[in-house]
């Protein structure tokens, strides 16, 4: 017997009433697609409902919180000293510059020195942090235009690189966990300065290799260039920050600004972008590389020996009561936390201002009018760690 | 001309490809198991508690149920109970000390916090098992490692502890 045959009769639909269409008057719906959460291009757990007409962007609402992990209140659960490794989990690319954004804070909050060798021994993991960083996102730039692997394999491979040097330094590769209240937790091994600027002479090599590759790639031109374009009182009024707001030709770069740690004593420039659009962005990642090799190589040249913390005990860790907001230039823009502390252990608020959400909300703004595959490489230009939109 | 951005990217993509048949630095991928120890000075997994006699390794733990790295883990993978002596009174020494390694994120605070040294963290990374529960909650028998163990791991380290511990028993006194 036929087994199909067992199964019940399919129910006879009604016939529809199909209208043919011709011509000019084609008449089209607006499709609405959820790009993501699971989509290979967002980078993460990201989710993009965008209405198309035809593949014309009309509408985008990001939504994100896929990955919400309650950060803020676990650390207001935890001592100040806790929070310390979970401050690595919000942008995992960049474990280092998120560490010295909540040291910073807690240091104004109690009034804690840093040693001098610290303030060098922050600058040089932050450079190699923002080296690393803007290295695999024009990866993974170049990889969302469809260049799919090598680019981001030619990252990958001198990310490795800084990699090592931070697992020597602080024992692990991405959750460093390495800066403390007062300086950082252990000294630098013997031997790692010199493998440190073996590793930036040769830098430069990659990023020229890097440019040959790809800034005079024609494709890459006629993709980015007048994609994307975030004006400049646009990207002030929604509080951009960070390479993003550069690449739109604001000069706000928060290490000249605020010339937090020992950022004064470094001679060096702040590229910026004339245009705005997604090629702007693209460069001035580029750009920034060549300014953070020169900034290490001068904090290399003139560091000098001592102490690498203070006197901070470890237990019984109380702030006085009290606020501060510190903050500094990530990788992604302006990272800054917030603490309220009320003089006990924990703090009484904890909030982190996240470069990367607040550079996601323009990203409506930048897409409408363009075709869905620019939306990808807009999103790609905006350089979001999914880690630290949600948090 | 057009077309010339390409070709020069080309060159590059040829360089890497040919290259990494000829020059050793350009085959960057390290074969697993078979490559190299990649355990350096500061490579941190999972704690480990420190005994100091090898013939009676859960006697001589370094550790006194504190509970302070118990209330300092962040992910709160540490679970300490104090033993008691035969007339019910509190000793100084773990009965159970347990640390979920399937909750622990190896950050250090536990190691950084201890004022005993008792706790410090291990460079042993292959930990997995065939039980989801069992294999990964360590008890102090598993955790037990002796200090030329950690004399091993981490010399430089191991050998500073050993002099902060002996300073502070000349402090206390002859006993």
């Amino acid at each position: 017997m036929n087994p199909a045959s067992t199964l019940p009769e399919s129910p006879v639909l009604p016939p529809r009433d199909y209208q043919v269409y011709s011509g000019d008057d084609l008449a089209t719906n607006v499709l609405e697609v959820a790009m993501g959460p699971q989509h290979p291009s967002t980078h993460g757990v990201f989710r993009m409902d965008v209405s198309l007409d035809g593949e014309t962007v009309v509408k985008l609402k990001p939504v994100f919180g896929y990955l919400h992990r309650n950060h803020e209140k676990i650390a207001e659960n935890v001592t100040y000293l806790s929070s310390m490794p979970y401050t690595d989990r919000l942008d995992y690319f960049c474990s280092m510059t998120n560490n010295w954004a909540y040291a910073m804070t807690v240091e104004k909050l109690t009034g804690i020195a840093v040693p001098e060798r610290a303030e060098y021994i922050r600058v040089i993991m932050a450079e190699l942090t923002r080296l690393q960083n803007h290295a695999s996102l024009v990866g993974f730039f170049v990889n969302d235009l469809g260049a799919s692997g090598t680019p981001l394999l030619y990252a990958m491979r001198e990310r490795e690189h800084i990699l090592d040097l931070f697992e020597w330094a602080s024992g692990a590769r991405m959750m460093c966990n390495y800066f403390r209240f007062g300086g950082c937790r252990n000294d630098l091994p013997p031997g790692w300065l010199q493998q440190c600027r073996k590793v930036v002479d040769a830098f430069p090599a990659f990023m020229d290799e890097f440019e040959k590759l790809l800034t005079e790639n024609e494709i890459i031109i006629s993709r980015t260039q007048k994609v994307g374009i975030l004006p400049r009182p646009l990207a002030i009024n929604a509080g951009i920050t960070g390479p993003m707001l550069r690449a739109s030709g604001v000069d706000y770069d928060i290490r000249k600004v605020d010339n937090y740690g020992i950022y004064n004593r470094f001679n060096f420039r702040v590229p910026l972008g004339e245009v705005g659009d997604c090629y702007d962005r693209f460069m001035l990642r580029l750009l920034e590389m060549h300014e953070s090799v020169s900034i290490l190589k001068q904090a290399l040249d003139s560091i000098p020996e001592g102490p690498v913390i203070g006197d901070v005990k470890a237990r019984n860790f109380r702030p006085k009561v009290g606020e501060a907001y510190g903050r500094i230039e990530a990788p992604k823009g302006e990272l800054g936390f917030f603490l309220v502390s009320d003089g006990s252990p924990k703090p009484y608020r904890y909030r982190v201002r996240p470069p990367s959400l607040i550079n996601l909300t323009v990203l409506e703004d930048m897409c409408l009018g363009h075709k869905i595959a620019d939306a990808v490489i807009i999103l790609g230009s905006v350089d979001i760690v999914l880690g630290e939109v949600d948090r | 001309m057009l077309g010339k951005g390409i070709i020069n990217g080309l060159t590059v993509t040829a360089w890497n490809f040919f290259g990494s048949y000829f020059s050793k630095s350009r085959l960057t991928t390290v074969q697993y198991p078979e490559g190299g120890n990649t355990v350096t000075a500061f490579s941190r997994n999972i704690p480990f508690l420190v005994f100091d006699d090898a013939n009676a390794p859960i006697d001589s733990l370094r550790c006194v149920a504190c509970k302070i790295c118990e209330k300092e883990c962040p992910p709160q993978c540490i679970y300490i109970v104090q033993d008691k002596d035969a007339n019910g009174k509190l000793i100084k020494s773990p009965k159970i000390f347990d640390i979920d390694i399937s909750v622990c994120m190896g950050c250090q605070i536990c190691v950084e916090v201890c004022p005993f040294e008792s706790i410090k963290m291990d460079s042993h990374f292959e930990l997995a098992g065939r039980d989801r529960f069992a294999d990964l909650l360590l008890h102090r028998e598993q955790l037990a490692k002796s200090n030329d163990y950690y004399h091993k791991i981490h010399p430089a380290e191991a050998r500073e502890v050993d002099d902060r511990l002996a300073a502070k028993q000349k402090k206390a006194g002859p006993a």
